[in-house]
């Protein structure tokens, strides 16, 4: 017992807010593109594993929902048009969340669910380094229920499902058992490459099809994982906390 | 030192009897091919390992023409159980006499004649949602019931379902559906080159993506027949032992939290973040994503990276000691972890089970000493054995092998500060293609792919036995005996990848 009480008072409090700690030179954070510099070769289209790089209108548009932020297309570029920033706060709001003039359900589902939110993780076909990363915010360091925040154990006491993964035919009936079971008003987050887009592994016989064609999708965090911080600056977002 | 052998199709039992001298050599991995447009034939391959210390590839040809069935090894081999019945789902093909040949990979129920992995396969039909694995009552008796969990479980794991006949709060049967995370990603490989590959490979797990990368690296440069620069398989050791480390430590907080230990699993958290931040200053992702290509590597590290490195694991081990010694001093946490959770040897040996889950049964081996793939041959390291079987030898094991990657990492980061090199080089493959296998230990045991490239160099087939495949069943026979509340953490105690097993 004195050991474990010298160990505790030896190490001090590690807990940070989410924003606090630097970001490293090496981080593979949202894509930009240079047009000064793009030769239009289209390297980056043909290399980009989820086709997050497309061309549209003869111009280049990236699309960080599918992005696996694995650095190919800026290795592939020869003149440098292209790089990863290191920002990472890019998840986006959409349905009822989404941000338009008169949008009053998002103020409503905000004052009810705003300062305490109870999550339910829903594992749809993950690879599971989204769900370590969910895992993660419970440790000493981020510490969620610093900010209200916590995971519950069923759906019923849910407001969020948080959903990582490609949805796969033998989880679609879980999904939607799952989102039926959480009480309204509820949220759902997309977590991750695969949850946010579906096209991580491209078409397979063994996929349902993205998260959004299943149910209905509030907030799209992507990544590949996102880090632990883009999680938590996506849930602020969703509050209206940041 | 790869010996290969034909068989017929008829005398497939003799000869695994034979190859794996009855069932003593284990078979490593068994995986078919539909290899119709090639020369008429489906083929089953069984990798065992052999006398020397290499391995023994079994092939067996399946005239397309002929009934589609071959005899079930799962009699002889009980280890053959779930690749029979994952070739039985996907390509069609009967094990005739497999004592419970139910479907294990796609739960819906198909169409017949609709096999995912024949080459002919096309589009998914639509199904219905409808679920048609059977959950068939195991035992019967008074007061005797079950609980079913899953799916979707109460914490933040991966789907599997889990049926616990009880007696009481005694397990007295497990009998475990998963593959729920089945996305087809071996299918999805099908037709790909080999540089657009790597990314979906990487991914077929979060924590295990360094040795999956690895294991298909060194495959394609076998293919290739090209030596990675010296450098390059410098580095990978150390992306590997990372891995390995913060698998580990995690494990180590993941056990404690099984318990309700808050201490333990706060500090072991705390100490794994630590680390996860390290993977991310050095490859650009926590989960040392985007650095292993075939070929080598994406990007060196200089020095001021190598001393962070050093210092961090300077750092690490009197922390991770202090943790260590606070847990054996806890009588009640070694009275939840010690006798729970027994894997015998001889299942483990049956089973072919493998990594931690196999040495903390007494089984001796770990691929990086027996089959040494990058520069572990030039590397001291010992492997840990224990010989219970338990949650607590699975966890001091791990403790152990955190000690030992931390060697391996000083090791490798000395060489690296020392001396300069490439780390990346191109791979040319033979135009008729060709097919190899590839390795490594990963944090769960050891991690085979075979690759087979066509003659546009593409890929034709893409098999991957992850570690966790061969340790999943052993841990449905861990479980009876025990209360049913010690199953997370004996779970915990395998801690074992469904995506892994899934793909």
């Amino acid at each position: 017992m004195l050991r474990i009480l010298q160990k505790i008072m030896q190490q001090g409090t590690v807990t940070e807010d989410y924003f606090m700690s630097a970001v490293p030179a090496r981080f593979r954070g949202q894509l930009e593109l240079n047009d000064q510099r793009c030769r239009d070769c289209r390297k980056c289209v043909d290399i980009c594993p989820t086709q997050a790089i497309r061309l549209k209108k003869n111009k280049l548009s990236i699309d960080h929902d599918a992005c696996l932020f694995c650095g190919a297309c800026v290795d592939f570029c020869d003149k440098n048009g292209l790089r990863h920033s290191l920002n990472y706060e890019y998840a986006h709001l959409k349905g009822q969340l989404a941000e338009s003039d008169g949008n009053r359900l998002a103020g409503k589902i905000r004052s009810v669910l705003g300062r305490s939110l109870a999550i339910r993780h829903v594992d749809v076909g993950s690879c599971n380094a989204c769900d370590f990363e969910m895992s993660a915010l419970l440790n000493p360091v981020y510490d969620i229920t610093q900010y209200g925040i916590d995971y519950v154990a069923s759906p019923r006491h849910a407001d969020m499902l948080m959903v990582t993964g490609v949805v796969t035919r033998n989880l679609r009936k879980a999904l939607e058992m799952t989102l039926e079971a959480t009480p309204t008003p509820r949220l759902v987050m997309a977590v991750g490459a695969c949850a946010c887009s579906g096209r991580v592994f491209g078409k397979t016989y063994a996929q349902a099809g993205p998260v959004e064609s299943i149910v209905p999708v509030d907030i799209y965090v992507p990544g590949c994982p996102p880090r632990p911080q883009a999680l938590i600056y996506g849930l602020l977002l969703a509050l209206d906390r940041l | 030192m790869m010996k290969v052998k034909d068989t017929p199709v008829a005398g497939l039992r003799a000869a695994a009897n034979a190859v794996s001298k009855s069932g003593r050599l284990p078979l490593r991995a068994m995986f078919a091919n539909d290899e119709r447009s090639l020369n008429g034939n489906y083929v089953l391959y069984l990798l065992f390992e052999a006398e020397d210390g290499g391995f023994s590839l079994l092939t067996s040809r399946i005239d397309a023409r002929q009934p589609l069935e071959f005899p079930s090894l799962t009699t002889l081999l009980p280890a053959a159980a779930w690749y029979e019945r994952e070739i039985h789902d996907l390509f069609g093909l009967k094990p005739t006499g497999h004592p419970d040949l139910q479907p294990l990979v796609l739960h819906e129920p198909w169409p017949a004649d609709c096999f995912p992995l024949r080459k002919d396969f096309t589009a998914a039909p639509e199904v219905g949602g409808s679920i048609s694995v059977k959950h068939p009552v195991a035992v019967h008796g008074e007061g005797v019931f079950e609980v079913p969990v899953g799916p979707i479980h109460a914490g933040i794991i991966e789907p599997g379902h889990f049926r616990f006949s009880q007696a009481g709060e005694n397990v007295i049967r497990l009998d475990p559906t998963l593959f729920y995370t089945h996305r087809g990603i071996e299918k999805s490989l099908e037709g790909l080159p080999v540089e657009r590959a790597i990314y979906r490979i990487e991914r077929t797990c979060g924590v295990c993506s360094v040795s999956h990368a690895l294991s298909f690296s060194q495959a394609a440069e076998a293919i290739a027949g090209t030596e990675v620069p010296l450098r390059a398989q410098y580095l990978r050791v150390l992306l590997a032992e990372l891995e390995r480390l913060y698998n580990h430590i995690g494990d180590v907080g993941n056990i404690c939290a099984g318990v309700g230990f808050a201490v333990g699993a706060s500090q072991a958290a705390r100490q794994k973040e630590t680390l996860m931040r390290f993977n991310e200053e050095l490859t650009g992702n926590r989960f040392l994503r985007g650095m292993i290509v075939p070929g080598g590597v994406t990007t060196d590290i200089g020095g001021e990276l190598i001393r962070h490195a050093s210092s961090l694991i300077n750092a690490l081990l009197p922390d991770f000691k202090d943790v260590v010694e606070i847990m054996e001093s806890n009588a009640g946490f070694i009275d939840r972890c010690r006798q729970t959770g027994v894997l015998p040897r001889q299942v483990a040996a049956d089973l072919a089970v493998v990594g931690p889950a196999a040495r903390a049964s007494g089984i001796d081996a770990d691929f990086r000493r027996d089959h040494p793939y990058a520069v572990y041959d030039q590397l001291e390291f010992k492997v840990p054995v224990r010989r219970h079987g338990d949650v607590e030898d699975r966890l001091w094991l791990r403790v152990s092998e955190v000690r030992e990657s931390c060697e391996l990492i000083r090791q490798a980061l000395a060489f690296l500060a020392s001396q300069k090199g490439e780390c990346r080089t191109e791979l040319t493959f033979p135009a008729a293609g060709g097919s190899s296998f590839g390795w490594s230990e990963s944090a769960r045991g050891a991690n085979i792919h075979w690759l087979m490239l066509d003659a546009n160099r593409r890929i034709y087939r893409y098999a991957i036995r992850s570690a966790s495949y061969p340790n999943w069943p052993a841990v449905a026979l861990a479980a009876p005996g025990n209360i049913i509340p010690d199953f997370p953490l004996i779970n915990k105690s395998f801690e074992l990848c469904y995506a892994c097993l899934d793909r």
